[in-house]
Order: structure tokens, then sequence, then C-alpha cells
């Protein structure tokens, strides 16, 4: 298994009404809400807790992506991802990613991710996400029904200004340049492994099988509701009859461990803040006509998410959350059992692990992170063991050269 | 009245366009607007009598297809004055509406022979940050419903058949055409007609529901003052779907203003 930690850097001080007040916590909360001061000191604990978990031993640092969003503090993820490089040494630095059709010209991406992956002498691994529509439609006033070709054309420009050791133009629909010729390079050859955070869009799995990359399925449904798309990738992967590697796959999972079963009340408020709160989000924001395609549309997939999604903001309670499989909790014992069974359930080798959430205070964070990696790791490591992953930093595969 | 559902193959086939035609007497096209057109509404039963009238569905509507050759507003003019070729007309007098209308300027300031008179109601194109028309992207159907009427409709004051079948028009199916809509209006309607309408040689009436909640009825304003010579008539008790909402005063505005 390889064993990510997560991180959103949510807003924790959201007003106690939030829900009933404002009309949604993505796109359009005002920022008046935020306070730089209060800001300042989540940052900062943030990034301590993001080295923290280094020190715990995962095996990956994740951040990523979004815009006008009061639960992820993010615009820019690389600006995180900077800072860790300096204070971690052994972990994987995951960015999940850049939203390529928001940068303008994209070779902007190119050049960060090869900054990052220079920076760390090889420990980056480049999330390319489409983009949520929040962040992308909304946010950033993309046009629905061209956005995913406007992401393609961006992607094959990014792996080209990767791979091309020349000057090159590039003559496309959305992007046109006379030079491309991006200094630095990649540290990683050809270049750092990719991951391709996706919703369920059925060509998002076509597109990551033809491009032998990693399909990472972020959402905070919990194992129950994502094992619907992540059945879908694998029969798609067989269908197409790729052997399995259930390193080919990546799933987010929220997680609390207490001491006992009967301790995770602790984390009551962080769960209730997160779900009630981190998403609240109108059903018009999640899809715009156009950003799906008819055929994902009439999929199912989708609609199975939207409504997972829907129930989550009705009447639940924190314990709701928990039986639905959106969160893991429980003293060690048994977030070891549900989690084995998850990743089998899932057949996934990367587990992304949202561990703080919500408004959970950074001792409870650390307290969680700890709590994991001392009882839960242990016994999930050895997963999949008989695996390899080939969407791993090379560098960080060969113990001897870890720093 | 006889009507009759024309398919039109342009480009070598890159398109088709579904064309609604019934009536005699000068050309008209109609042109409609983001949420597309039901198929023959009863107001264009009524302009027919006096008129030749042509509802083609835009590319991404109904049985239209060809969207992705089209890029820009230009392409989207450029294609509707082939689809004019290809129907044999010379000229027409324009009406258009929201998506329509701002369709109907780019026609009318590209080619002002190809147009004769030209009725602009509830014309999309033109953006104020103080009265930002409907995001109809975000919207939900139901939501999309409260915004598209005059206020405290009621079925006495409008068309009880038409403010049935709104839900119907908004049904998930149809998010195609909003699709279509998102391309050339998303996410501000404002792709430069405003340096192109000085052009424009057709005499035009603005046409606005004083109760548009969709499109500020301030956008008129606007709109008459890029247009040369335009006049500009407020319906009362009408909203974004004047020529559902009332379709009486509706033509009677539209008919008197294309015979001058």
């Amino acid at each position: 298994m390889k064993l990510c930690f997560f991180h959103l850097m949510p807003y924790q001080h959201l007003p106690q009404d939030f829900e009933k007040q404002y009309h949604s916590v993505w796109v359009d909360p005002p920022n008046s809400l935020f306070d730089p001061e209060k800001g300042h000191l989540l940052y900062n604990d943030f990034l301590d807790e993001m080295e923290f978990a280094e020190e715990m031993g995962f095996d990956g640092l994740c951040v990523n992506e979004h815009h006008n969003n009061a639960y992820g503090l993010m615009p820019s993820p690389n600006l995180m991802a900077s800072a860790m490089i300096r204070r971690t040494s052994k972990a994987a630095i995951i960015v999940l990613g850049n939203s390529l059709a928001l940068y303008n010209p994209p070779v902007r991406v190119a050049e960060e991710f090869a900054m990052l992956d220079v920076l760390s002498g090889g420990r980056f691994i480049a999330g390319f996400p489409l983009g949520t529509s929040q962040d992308t439609i909304f946010g950033y006033g993309q046009v629905p029904v061209t956005l995913r070709e406007k992401y393609y054309e961006a992607h094959d420009l990014v792996i080209k200004a990767w791979t091309e050791r020349e000057p090159f133009s590039f003559n496309g629909k959305y992007t046109q340049l006379r030079y491309v010729n991006i200094w630095p390079r990649p540290y990683q050859q050809p270049h750092p492994p990719i991951w391709v955070p996706g919703s369920g869009s059925l060509e998002t799995w076509d597109w990551t099988i033809d491009h032998d990359y990693v399909y990472c399925y972020l959402s905070y449904s919990g194992y129950k509701v994502g094992k619907t798309v992540l059945d879908g990738f694998w029969e798609e992967m067989e269908r197409r009859e790729k052997p399995f590697n259930p390193y080919h796959a990546g799933f987010l999972q929220l997680v609390v461990v207490s001491e006992t079963d009967a301790q995770v009340e602790e984390y009551k408020d962080s769960i209730e803040y997160f779900f009630k709160k981190g998403l609240h989000v109108p059903s018009g924001f999640g899809n715009p006509p156009g950003y799906r395609s008819q055929r994902s549309i009439q999929s199912g997939v989708s609609a199975q998410i939207v409504d997972a999604r829907r129930d989550q903001l009705t009447n639940a309670t924190w314990e709701d959350y928990i039986k639905a499989g959106n969160v893991i909790a429980g003293g060690p014992e048994t977030v070891r059992e549900e989690l084995a069974h998850a990743i089998r359930e899932l057949r996934v080798g990367n587990l992304m692990l949202l561990l703080q959430f919500g408004d959970m205070p950074k001792h409870l964070a650390l307290k969680n992170t700890e709590l994991f990696a001392r009882e839960v790791m242990p016994y999930v490591r050895d997963i999949w063991s008989e695996y390899e992953t080939r969407w791993w930093p090379k560098k960080l595969m060969e113990p001897e050269k870890v720093l | 009245m006889a009507v009759e559902t024309l398919i039109t193959s342009l480009r070598g086939g890159d398109f088709q366009a579904e064309v609604l035609r019934g009536g005699s007497g000068p050309p008209l096209m109609y042109l409609h607007g983001a949420i597309g057109q039901k198929g023959w509404d009863p107001f264009l039963d009524r302009l027919a009598e006096e008129f030749t009238v042509y509802a083609p569905f835009i590319p991404g509507y109904s049985g239209s297809t060809g969207l992705e050759h089209l890029d820009d507003v230009f392409d989207l003019t450029l294609y509707h004055l082939e689809l004019m070729d290809a129907l044999g007309l010379d000229w027409a007098h324009l009406v258009g509406h929201f998506l329509g209308g701002m369709i109907a300027i780019d026609i009318a300031a590209t080619a002002p022979r190809s147009v004769g008179r030209m009725v602009l109601v509830a014309p999309a194109g033109l953006w104020r940050d103080e009265a930002p028309v409907a995001d109809f992207l975000a919207l939900n159907a139901a939501e999309l419903e409260q915004v598209l009427w005059a206020d405290g409709h009621s079925p006495g004051a409008v068309d009880v058949e038409a403010a049935e079948r709104a839900p119907e028009l908004l049904l998930p199916e149809r998010v195609q055409d909003l699709t279509a809509a998102g391309k050339f209006l998303w996410p501000i309607p404002d792709r430069g007609l405003k340096r192109r309408a000085y052009r424009i040689k057709a005499p035009t009436l603005i046409l606005w529901g004083e109760q548009d909640r969709f499109a500020p009825p301030v956008y008129a304003r606007d709109f008459a003052r890029l247009i040369k010579g335009s006049e500009v008539e407020l319906m009362p008790d009408a909203g974004h779907l004047l020529m559902l909402e009332q379709p009486d005063a509706f033509t009677g505005f539209v008919s008197n203003f294309l015979k001058g």
C-alpha cells in the first residue's frame, strides 16, 4: 500500500449558521468571512500537520487546487508543495493537481511542476484533473462544452514540453506558442508519475487508461459509494484487457482514530462541520449543462454521486456519516478492520487519508495522524505487497538512496 | 396552419439544420433563445398569417447538429448566413430572442443587406455588473422557471398552456440546449457586438418584458444607444418568455413593426 496524507486546508471559522445564511461554501461565499489573521495561523498549522505526517511515516503528502472555496484554501497547491519540499525529505510530494485548462499558457504547469520536481530531487507526483465545475466553470469562467478538449490539448502540450529537448512550436486550438522551451525540465525522466483525479466520467476513465496514468477517485462519499465508481473503472480496465494492478487507482477516505470506539465522539464537531458547512454546495454548481457528456450522464454513475451528496446534506448526524462509510471511525481495532475491508473492496493501492478535516483543531489532527500511523498503518501496509507500483517516484523506491 | 420541418445539410454534412417553416408573405426568420423552442409555438402561428416564418433550431438544439464546428460568435454568424442562402433567402426580417437576438444583431452587422427589419426580443450580448443576466448554468430547472416568467403570473394573466409546459421545456434531457448556449454566452455574454453594431442598417425594434427577471430590461436602453434609430417597447406584465406569456400583444408589436 501507498498511504498518503491528504490535506484540503479548510477555513475553520465559518459562522455557526453558515449553511443556513449563505448560498454556498464554494463559488460565491463572500470573502468577508475570511479573517486573514486566522488564515495565517491556519496555513502554518496545516503545514505543521503535513510535516508531522511525514515524520509519522506516511508515504506521500497530497495537496489539491480549489478556487472560490472556503473548505479548501489552496488556489495554488504548488505554493504549499514548495513549502513542504523544503521541510521534508522522505515523502512523495503529490499535487492533485493543477487543472490544466485553467492555465494560460498551460506551459506554466509544465514549468512549475518541473521546478517542484527538481527542488524535491525527484520526489514529485503530478496530478492533472479536468477540475470540478465549481472551480473551472464557475470560478474560472471556462466554457463547459469545450473544457475537456482544452484540457486534453493542454496535457499534450505539457507532456511535450517535458520530453522535448529542443525548442518547438505549438499550434493548438486553445494555445499557440512560437517557442516552447521550458527551463528547468523535470528531474524524473521522462517526467514525474501522473495521477488523474476524476469523479466518475467515462471519458476520464478512457483517457486515463489510454495514457496508463493512475485514476484517483477523490470524493467525500466514503468507500461504500466510491465502490460504484471504482468498480466501473476496474470493469473498464478488464474490458480493455489491461492487467490488474491496484496501484493503477487511488481513493480518498476520511478516517478518525481514537483510543476506543466510544471515544471517537471527540471528532463529532469536525465531522459535522465538514459535511454540513464544508459540503454546502447547491446542486446547480455541480453539473452545469455541457460539463458532463450525455454519455456520462446516461451512465448514471454521476447521478449516484449527486444523490449520495444530497443525502449527506440533509439532517444527518456525525454518527450517520460514520454508518454510511463517509468516515471510517473507531478505536484502532475497528479502523484496521474496516479500512482493510475498504481497501480490498475498492482494490486500490494508493490510499489518500483525510485525517484533518472540517474545523478539527490541531491537537486532534496530530493525535489522529499519530494514532493512525502507529495503530493502523502497520496492519494495512502489506496489502497488495505482491504488486509493484509503476506510478511512484523511482528514487523513493530504492531504500538505500533515501536520506 | 400547415407547418413543414425542413432538414438542410450545410458544408458537406458538417451541419444538419432543422428548420420549421409555415405561412406566407415576406420572409421572417425567428431565432430562439437559450432554452430553445419546443416547436411551432402559437406566436409563430400568428406571425405566419402575415409572413413566411422560418424558425431554425440553432446548432446543438433539437435536430440541428454541428455545434462542435462553431468556435465563436463569428462562426455562428457565418453559419446563419449560409443557412439563409441554403433556404433561398436573399433577405429576411429577423426576430431574435435572447441568444437568438444576439445572433440577429451580428447577422445584421455583418451582412446589412441580408436583413429587412429586425425585432430584438430581450437580446443577449451586453453586460452590466450591477444588473447581471441570470446565471442559467447554475440555476436548476425549478430555479430557472422562477425567473423566466413575470412576477406573480397567474393562469388568468398568462398563456396557461405555455406556463404548464415550462417545466417540460427544462427537463434534464434538454441540458443539451443549455450546453450550446453556454458556448456562446458563458461566462459573460458580451462577445464584442458593441464594436460591430454600428454597421446595422435594418430598422430595429427592441422589445422587452417589463418584468423580465432573467435579462433585466435596463439593457433595452443600452441596445437602443448602440443601434442608431432603434425603438424600444417595454411590454407590461411580461417576463423573459414574453412571446409565450402574451402571444397576442407580442405578435401585435412584432407584426406592426415589421410591416413598417
